[in-house]
């Protein structure tokens, strides 16, 4: 059967082309106190702009705006690095709690033990899974997470008064690695992968010297595979006098299979929103925990959550700290979600969702590596990259993501990683059954077809969406960031 | 696992299709050495009706808005949640999806998205907003940080009103690249020294950091502040912790400020014991290509269709690398439509009412307070929904007293600066009824004692 279908489609206004003066969507008790007033120089006589709607207008604005979304309820999106999931409800319900939603985060201590006892149980089952000593929450996102673990290492380095001032990096890192390590004041040294696609001791031992502070690794890497001369590499890069750091984003290969702690890792974050399938809300909000080795204990930001005599408490004093990355303690809804996610999972099942994971990325490159080019030969984990190597007639790798639209698939991620031309990523996850796949494998395979026979129909794609390829260069020339009834006759 | 679809048979089929006999087959790059070689040591599984009986033991151990009369505010505030949001936010289309990489299957989040930036220049007075960041505390390191890119300077004037998780927030994102923070004291108004500044400001500062309203509730006077940051060539960047003032208070923008942060959580989100929230950023169009995090533009389609896309992306990290304007990747999404959704319902007459419901109450809980024998406030200049309070003892004990009276009735400030032992902060929201003002008055009087 084939998904992808045209339907009816529901234009919709921006909300300020429906604003009328009068309408209101709001309601509010009758003040019961006098009215009180500022001076007027501290006043505005009224938000310029602000759409006046009903309520009416508001929900089906909205819902018709969703429905021109495509969303891991919609179907199969084999998103590469972005493990989308299945994201459960009851884990919505969960965060809804009021006892939950509801608690201010400067409730004291003694009123807080139940969010504070779940952060607790969280940051140690995130430590058991990943093999790290300590486990702090607070960081929004998986950025934020690498943020924390390099400051980490830049203020272990600092102790010992170590003056190094630089950072390895592989080219298949994600772009937030490099990013991460100049916001730490180092310079970025790119490391070329090579050929096979995985990092070789070799490699690493060659450029390690007294001046590098850290290494920084993705494992299983951006190409789906795993690293596997991990222990070597970190020996090196302690030997050497560095600390390794790891970008968690790949764990759902390796929960309960290997924990990067027990390889040497110093430094990794998790991303709930990928690997504890919290949803990823079109965007965010994520969250992005970090596990350390005991070494970097006294440097986990602060206020870490505590279990001491009187039930659970927030440590702030910790002197060697690097401080704290925002406010409060971290997107507690977020680690709501994700410790309901490890409970319903539990050990065994957290297991099984890797295992499946990795079968279903094999599945996928075994039903696709006949016809669309995979540069890298390795087994592959929980991900697999081809590229349009293969394609005839001016056809890219764009032009497949586009037509798998028409299919009624979101793209795998594409163009990524920088180190494969044309890349092709595919992520397909554990909750997706083989029927999906095959489903999505015919499309893709059909694609390749059509790319030889009429290859019109990959080059304007998609063409049943209710916008068709949208002109990207305008858009950044001439940047329209904000509505202005001028600009939108 | 019902999560997981996989028969046995769908695994044995797949296994063949692939090559391999077993599952191990497919770990066998790992190295044997490598691997765990025993159970993760986590609870068994839990069943839907087992997990939510016990995550609802522990929300039973928490203190909320609802099992106490609570005047805790201090960055995250407790303001009414219409029905419509929650029942919107539920549409999985918004809060399943990605990052909208792909335009043409994206435009429920890309327009709401451009919607809600253009909301946040409405109440800012800015010309661009970018598409939210984490929060209000790093959005305001973000700040600092595109200041020192915009200026080319390295000093920045912090007011010590400013919330201190914002400024500790600082302080962390600053520490490794040669910035230099002062404090800037605060008057016997509440609001920031102006003689003090003046003095501070010069050709070395970046910007000047100040809260709208800042922690003390205390509304700042904006225009003078600007206008000397600018003869000294710095730049004025306001964090605003409580948005809901902006319904009342003039715009930053109207008033000068160059770059305006804050924290949207009073937009429909709840406490949530502090996160997630959404970290709002706007600044002035000249500004826009040194600042961080994602933007949604309008364009046209190739059918000259309206339609919207992330763009602008040569200043960010999947583009620039080591020389983005950020490392930050992801925005808060969801929370930002969110935002969008609780200020479309308000619209233009809402937001004021709110806000003026806010004004009044707090300024009828201020004045019972600074009635009351032993209470007096410490500052002198307007507020909008929060003040201080300083009392003879000990503030610890009495917050401790009211607790047992079921009233959270503020924050001791000497959770922040040790110094201020004898103050603690009150919120006083729409959600207050006059009545519980005046219980919270009531259980006040005899202070500590």
């Amino acid at each position: 059967m084939r998904v992808g279908t045209s339907g009816l489609q529901l234009n919709e206004k921006l909300i300020f082309e429906h604003s009328d003066p009068g309408r209101r969507g709001y309601s509010l008790p009758a003040l019961d106190v006098r009215v009180a007033t500022l001076p007027p120089e501290l006043v505005r006589t009224e938000v310029p702009g602000f759409p006046e709607v009903s309520e009416v207008d508001v929900v089906r604005h909205f819902t018709r705006l969703s429905t021109w979304n495509y969303g891991v309820d919609s179907g199969f999106y084999p998103l590469g690095s972005c493990t989308m999931k299945y994201n459960p409800k009851v884990n919505e319900t969960a965060a809804r709690i009021p006892g939950l939603a509801g608690c201010h985060p400067y409730t004291p201590e003694t009123l807080s033990q139940g969010a504070l006892g779940l952060m607790y149980g969280l940051q140690t089952a995130l430590a058991e899974i990943s093999g790290f000593s300590a486990v702090t929450l607070q960081p929004a996102a998986g950025a934020h997470g690498e943020l924390a673990g390099m400051l980490m290492i830049r203020a272990w380095h600092e102790a010992k008064g170590n003056k190094r001032r630089k950072v390895l990096i592989p080219d298949t890192a994600h772009g937030t690695n490099p990013a991460t390590a100049a916001l730490c004041g180092y310079d970025v040294v790119p490391i070329a992968s090579g050929g096979s696609g995985v990092l070789t001791a070799e490699t690493v031992a060659s450029f390690m010297n007294d001046d590098v502070a850290a290494l920084m690794v993705t494992n299983p890497n951006t190409l789906g595979l795993f690293e596997s001369d991990i222990v070597k590499i970190c020996d090196i890069v302690h030997a050497g006098g560095g600390l390794v750091y790891c970008d968690g984003a790949n764990l759902n290969a390796l929960m309960g299979i290997a924990r990067p702690g027990d390889l040497g890792i110093d430094a990794m974050h998790f991303n709930l929103h990928k690997t504890f399938a919290t949803p990823h809300g079109g965007g965010g909000p994520g969250s992005g925990p970090v596990g350390v080795a005991e070494k970097l204990i006294p440097y986990l930001p602060k206020p870490m959550v505590v279990k001491n005599d009187q039930g659970y408490g927030l440590d702030f004093d910790r002197p060697q700290s690097i401080g704290r990355l925002r406010s409060f303690y971290g997107n507690f809804g977020i680690m709501v979600r994700a410790w309901a996610y490890i409970l319903t999972m539990g050990g065994s099942g957290l297991k099984q969702a890797s295992e499946m994971a990795v079968l279903n990325a094999n599945y996928i490159r075994a039903r696709l590596e006949p016809v669309y080019n995979l540069p890298h030969k390795h087994r592959s984990l929980h991900e697999v990259v081809f590229n349009d190597a293969n394609l005839a007639n001016d056809c890219h790798t764009l032009d497949v993501a586009k037509r798998l639209i028409d299919y009624g698939y979101h793209p795998p991620t594409i163009y990524f990683p920088l180190v494969v031309k044309g890349a092709i990523m595919i992520e397909p996850t554990e909750t997706e059954s083989m029927e999906t796949l095959d489903e999505f494998c015919d499309a893709m395979l059909a694609i390749a077809r059509e790319s030889q026979e009429n290859p019109d129909l990959l080059h304007a794609a998609p063409t049943i969406t209710r916008v068709q390829r949208l002109d990207e260069t305008a858009a950044a020339r001439q940047p329209c960031l904000c509505w202005n009834p001028a600009d939108f006759v | 696992m019902r999560y997981i679809p996989h028969t046995e048979e769908d695994v044995r089929q797949m296994l063949a299709a692939i090559g391999v006999t077993s599952i191990a087959d497919l770990f066998a790059e790992i190295p044997a050495e490598s691997r765990l070689d025993r159970p993760l040591a986590l609870p068994a599984p839990l069943s839907e009706s087992e997990l939510l009986r016990d995550l609802q033991s522990l929300a039973a151990q928490n203190a909320t808005a609802s099992s106490q009369l609570s005047f805790l505010g201090g960055g995250a505030y407790n303001h009414f949640i219409p029905s419509v949001i929650d029942q919107l936010i539920s549409r999985s289309e918004f809060y399943t999806a990605y990052t909208p990489y792909q335009p043409e299957i994206s435009q429920g989040t890309l327009q709401a998205v451009f919607e809600y930036q253009t909301l946040i220049c409405q109440l800012t007075g800015m010309e661009v907003s970018n598409a939210s960041m984490y929060d209000g505390a790093s959005a305001c390191a973000e700040a600092v940080l595109m200041a020192a890119r915009a200026t080319k300077r390295k000093q920045i004037l912090l007011a010590a009103s400013l919330h201190p998780e914002y400024r500790e927030t600082v302080t962390t994102y600053c520490q490794y690249l040669g910035m230099e923070l002062i404090d800037v004291p605060t008057a016997s108004s509440g609001r920031i020294d102006a003689a003090a500044l003046a003095g501070l400001l010069g050709k070395e500062t970046a910007a000047v950091v100040v809260g709208y309203p800042n922690f003390f509730g205390i509304i700042e006077e904006l225009e003078p502040i600007a206008a000397a940051a600018h003869v000294a060539g710095a730049l004025l960047v306001t964090a605003v912790a409580e948005p809901i003032a902006l319904g009342l208070l003039k715009s930053p923008g109207e008033l000068g400020a160059d770059i305006v942060i804050g924290e949207g959580q009073s937009f429909g989100m709840p406490v949530s014991f502090g996160g997630p929230g959404v970290g709002f950023f706007a600044a002035r169009e000249k500004l826009v290509r040194s600042m961080p995090g994602r933007l949604i533009g309008a364009t046209r389609d190739k059918n000259g269709k309206r339609g919207f896309v992330l763009t602008l992306a040569t200043r960010e990290q999947h583009i620039r690398r080591e020389k983005a304007t950020s490392n930050i990747c992801s925005n808060q999404g969801m929370c930002a439509l969110m935002a969008s959704m609780y200020l479309t319902l308000l619209g233009k007459n809402g937001i004021r009412e709110v806000a003026q419901q806010n004004l009044s109450k707090a300024t009828y809980a201020r004045s019972a307070i600074a009635a009351l024998p032993g209470f007096r406030l410490p500052y002198s200049a307007p507020m909008f929904n929060e003040f201080v309070v300083e009392v003879e003892g000990d503030v610890v004990a009495l917050l401790t007293r009211l607790e047992g009276q079921g009233i959270l009735g503020g924050i001791s400030l000497a959770r922040f600066w040790p110094g201020m032992h004898n103050r603690f902060l009150v919120c006083v929201t729409e959600q207050h009824r006059r009545q519980d003002i005046d219980a919270l008055v009531a259980a006040l009087k005899g202070g500590a004692a």
